[in-house]
């Protein structure tokens, strides 16, 4: 590549960035509207059944006086905030999530489901997009790619202390990101969104005649669905921590190269 | 910079985001040009799923030992009738199954007539659209069997499945395509885990047709009425969840 190439170079490239705000939407409204979906029955199991008399390894209880998450046997109070809340008018609501969390706010199933599938087909198609040009554009080779170097335990140690006294920037090197971020935007971009995919086509019963070994590798439709549920839980903590680390990063700045494209450190003007 | 991201200051515009996305997402939900873009996926689903496979595939079938300690009933679990309650005590002998509208040979089955029919048995998840599940063995005639004998017009499109319950005090229909009402694990079930079918399950008569969710699933079967159209019947679009909360007619995913 030569000096010239190199300056005229974005940090990040265009299709990363039209993908990561187009994602970061299709995200929002599939976890919000997931949540409307699961307040039709929010409790969780495992295996191909399931139903209001069976063990759920989770479950949300509601009344009028009480809400409470349950996991196994550990019974967390939620009142106010789940499974009992007062919506805008001041009334007391007893659906799982409150209003503010789903889509649409009101509860309904249909309508739930609509926004879900809707903007599970973007998500879908846009990753798919964003995977092969990844591919192509050498988005991956190079930008997330893990170098041997970095493999080593030392290295991981270094960028973890480093993460902990909250220094984000290998100081030094070329790479625009750091092992960690590697490791997690790879075990996000291929491992948790696919999951999430293949984790949805498994809970509907089409798909299990079409394809009953996609069904079958989660271990049947209760289990995919715990499991679509948990990827859920994780994808929202990898947006806490995103968040944590663009404040400490400096929010401005690092908004802005997402949106412009910003420039590439260590390059030649560097 | 620490200093001006504040907890505070995150809780409130982050809240401040999800109630304006909250207005704007139920703006858009009560529209109707809006929800039939959304509806639209729903379009792209059912033509994908139908285009997956020989189209004859079989829902996953399962053994005695994957029962679900009870199966849940859902929606009506009796329908109060006077007609109906003095049906079951006579266990639903004088209970009659009519095959009407587009057929050449329009059929009336009596509730013995089908269980002396030849019978298919199978072990099936039934797939709520709510997210529970349950495991049952299910025994009834191949709905071919029956529209052999009745003989479609070649105008029929769609069977209408009427039922003997009211919700909300309207009556339950639901309906299917050809596609489905011709697959092998499309039944008339009048028997779960070897025993005649439950009230609350639908008794006498349910439909079984798998590769959908629970709700297509009609129980108390009186009539099947084959059509060319939905719009006639109910509202219009296809069965009673579909006209009362807007569910969707392919209730494959």
């Amino acid at each position: 590549m030569t000096a010239s190439a190199e300056k005229a170079e974005k940090r990040h490239r265009l299709t990363t960035r039209v993908w990561h705000w187009v994602n970061a939407l299709c995200l929002l409204v599939l976890l919000m509207s997931g949540l409307t979906i699961f307040n039709a029955h929010p409790r969780l199991y495992w295996g191909e059944y399931g139903a209001h008399d069976d063990y759920a390894w989770a479950a949300v209880g509601s009344s009028q006086t009480l809400g409470y998450v349950r996991v196994g046997e550990t019974k967390i109070e939620t009142t106010g905030f789940i499974g009992n809340w007062r919506d805008s008018d001041g009334k007391i609501q007893t659906w799982a999530f409150p209003g503010w969390a789903t889509i649409p706010s009101y509860y309904s199933l249909a309508e739930g489901r609509r926004w879900h599938f809707f903007f599970a087909w973007i998500f879908s198609i846009g990753l798919t997009i964003f995977m092969i040009r990844s591919l192509f554009n050498r988005h991956v080779q190079r930008d997330l790619h893990v170098t041997r170097s970095e493999w080593r335990p030392s290295h991981i140690w270094r960028s973890l202390k480093d993460h902990l006294r909250l220094r984000f920037h290998d100081d030094g090197t070329v790479n625009i990101y750091n092992i960690l971020q590697k490791f997690s935007y790879i075990g996000v971009i291929f491992i948790l969104l696919p999951l999430m995919i293949l984790t949805g086509l498994a809970m509907s019963p089409a798909m299990d005649a079409n394809w009953p070994w996609l069904t079958d590798i989660f271990g049947g439709r209760q289990s995919a669905r715990s499991i679509h549920f948990i990827g859920m839980l994780l994808l929202v903590s990898f947006f806490i921590v995103h968040m944590v680390t663009l404040a400490l990063a400096g929010p401005f700045k690092q908004t802005w190269a997402m949106i412009t494209g910003g420039k590439r450190e260590g390059s030649a003007d560097a | 910079m620490r200093k001006l991201l504040t907890r505070r200051s995150l809780i409130t515009s982050a809240a401040l985001g999800a109630g304006g996305l909250l207005i704007g997402c139920d703006a858009l939900s009560r529209s109707p040009s809006f929800q039939n873009i959304l509806a639209s996926a729903e379009d792209a689903n059912f033509l994908v799923q139908r285009a997956l496979g020989d189209r004859m595939e079989l829902a996953s079938e399962y053994s005695i030992a994957d029962l679900s300690p009870t199966f849940r009933a859902n929606g009506t679990r009796d329908p109060g009738t006077a007609d109906y309650a003095e049906s079951a005590t006579q266990g639903f002998a004088n209970w009659q199954l009519k095959l009407t509208g587009l057929f050449k040979k329009p059929q009336n089955f009596s509730l013995s007539a089908l269980q002396s029919m030849p019978q298919r048995t199978q072990i099936t998840r039934h797939d709520c659209v709510e997210g529970w599940s349950a495991i049952g063995q299910w025994t009834g005639v191949p709905l071919k069997l029956l529209l052999d004998l009745a003989q479609l017009q070649d105008t029929a499109k769609f069977l209408v499945f009427h039922c003997a319950d009211r919700l909300g005090g309207r009556p339950y229909y639901e309906s299917i395509d050809l596609l489905d009402a011709f697959h092998p694990q499309t039944i008339m079930a009048h028997r779960l885990n070897g025993e005649a079918v439950p009230i609350e399950n639908g008794a006498p008569l349910r439909l079984r047709v798998e590769r959908q969710l629970g709700y297509k699933h009609a129980k108390y079967v009186t009539g099947i009425e084959a059509v060319a159209t939905l719009d006639n019947i109910g509202e219009g679009k296809g069965g009673y969840w579909e006209d009362v909360a807007d569910y969707e007619w392919y209730a494959g995913i």
